[in-house]
């Protein structure tokens, strides 16, 4: 169980440039109580593992339209386990694949989400996967 | 190795991790404070106050280049508002500080205000007391967008900047008591915008009637006049607050603002005012410190049926909020 408020990082990395589905789960992640950190468009792996280490999130939630995915998030949980933050969870929003979602859980991804995934879903996983840590 | 041992030596996921134990308040985030606290006092806290909109967090990305290119470590401390029902907050201010991500000298840390309300949350004071220990030079803080009254951050910083954009208030809002007073660098941001010589001309006037542009005083039996003059000397006795138009999206006048902060340093070090600085801000972290200690004590010396109970004599007017405090400090609940 995380102490003190879940902490979230929301990121969107690549090229493509819609963040409204990013901006709607900042917000519901909001609503639930959530200290959301919004990192906005366009950012690189780097940037992201960068501001996960900064902000000493728990979780870090993507939005890949792109199909970059398989790409992107390997990158992104190789980066953040170099920095040390091993406990770190990452979920996933966008247009992914069914195909490459049994991968992507593999990798260790807690949750994907695609067009029409209720919020409630969200934050309900988001707190389950965070509390697990202990 | 201590996390506080670990922070000293840069070690930057020890930091990270430091910063959020104090912001949950937790008893290894106080020892570790303790014993970071002595190598406290070397960092410049530069304040970052304004109203939502006004560019603050461009500003502080603009500032951050700026001191990068003076080869300093910079720190910065974002504070956004968290929501009075839900606790939750969104952080948005790294979206406009992307310039800054892969420099390792940059440290970039967002808080929520946590329900506190004088545009900083409790433990900001707490977090830059880390950063300060780890070696950072600059601090820059930079506040919940403010409106007129949130003015703890002058408590805080050796130095603040109000952050105003044309357009906003007319010369009313420049005379009003508040955040104006507090600041030491006025910065007129969006300064390519319409209207940004009536916003400064409104500044100006408000400060040429606390800092008349004449001053006159005998110095050596020989009478002396000293112009206001658009940058105030180090050496002068007092700081006459200075107006700085910026563009922060393009860079536009960072570097004079930059000077400005630079001269402002260079005032509180060489007159006492720096020390001064130091004793009101750890007089108003201890100040607060006992507030919430106190409180704490008093609420954990009364069970939760003894609290409620309380209020509901209040409720029925029977007890007054007043005699109840009394008699809490007499040390029994009735």
């Amino acid at each position: 169980m995380v102490a003190g408020n879940i902490r979230v990082l929301v990121a969107k990395p690549g090229l493509d440039g819609h963040d409204r589905g990013a901006k709607v789960v900042a917000r519901a992640l909001r609503d639930a109580g959530m200290e959301v950190i919004y990192t906005g468009l366009r950012q690189t792996p780097e940037m992201i593992a960068e501001a996960a280490l900064q902000e000493d999130v728990d979780i870090i939630g993507l939005s890949i339209l792109s199909g970059a995915h398989m790409a992107l998030v390997p990158r992104i949980l190789e980066l953040v386990k170099a920095n040390g933050q091993d406990d770190l969870k990452l979920f996933l929003g966008g247009i992914i694949p069914d195909e490459d979602i049994a991968p992507l859980k593999e990798m260790g991804v807690t949750g994907v989400y695609g067009p029409g995934a209720s919020t409630e879903d969200i934050i309900a996983d988001v707190r389950a996967s965070v509390q697990k840590t202990a | 190795m201590s996390l506080s041992q670990a922070v000293l030596n840069q070690d930057r996921l020890a930091l990270s991790r430091l910063l959020t134990r104090i912001e949950n308040d937790s008893a290894e985030g106080r020892a570790a404070l303790d014993e970071l606290f002595p190598h406290t006092g070397n960092a410049h806290l530069i304040g970052i106050t304004g109203a939502p909109g006004t560019g603050k967090s461009t500003l502080v990305n603009q500032l951050a280049l700026y001191y990068r290119k003076a080869e300093k470590r910079v720190a910065i401390v974002a504070v956004d508002p968290s929501s009075p029902f839900t606790g939750g907050a969104v952080l948005g201010d790294r979206v406009r500080m992307r310039d800054l991500s892969g420099d390792k000298n940059v440290f970039i840390r967002s808080m929520a205000s946590r329900g506190s309300l004088g545009g900083l949350a409790q433990t900001t004071a707490a977090v830059v007391q880390v950063f300060d220990a780890a070696g950072f030079d600059v601090i820059l803080i930079e506040t919940v967008g403010a409106g007129q009254a949130e003015v703890d951050i002058a408590k805080l910083a050796h130095t603040t900047l109000v952050v105003e954009a044309p357009g906003l208030g007319d010369d009313i809002q420049a005379i009003k008591a508040g955040i104006l007073e507090i600041a030491d660098v006025l910065v007129v941001n969006k300064a390519d915008r319409p209207g940004v010589e009536n916003t400064e001309r409104a500044l100006k006037g408000m400060l040429e009637l606390a800092h008349p542009a004449k001053r006159v005083f005998q110095h050596h039996g020989q009478q002396m006049v000293v112009e206001a003059s658009e940058t105030p000397e180090a050496e002068s006795p007092i700081w006459i607050p200075v107006v700085k138009r910026t563009v922060a999206k393009d860079g536009t006048g960072i570097d004079e603002l930059g000077e400005a902060i630079e001269k402002h340093l260079a005032f509180l070090r060489t007159g006492g005012e720096w020390a001064a600085r130091e004793r009101a801000q750890l007089q108003s972290t201890f100040d607060a410190l006992i507030r919430e200690t106190l409180f704490k004590r008093f609420l954990d010396d009364l069970s939760a049926e003894g609290y409620q109970e309380l209020i509901s004599k209040m409720v029925e007017r029977s007890l007054s909020p007043w005699s109840a405090v009394q008699s809490l400090l007499n040390g029994s609940e009735e």
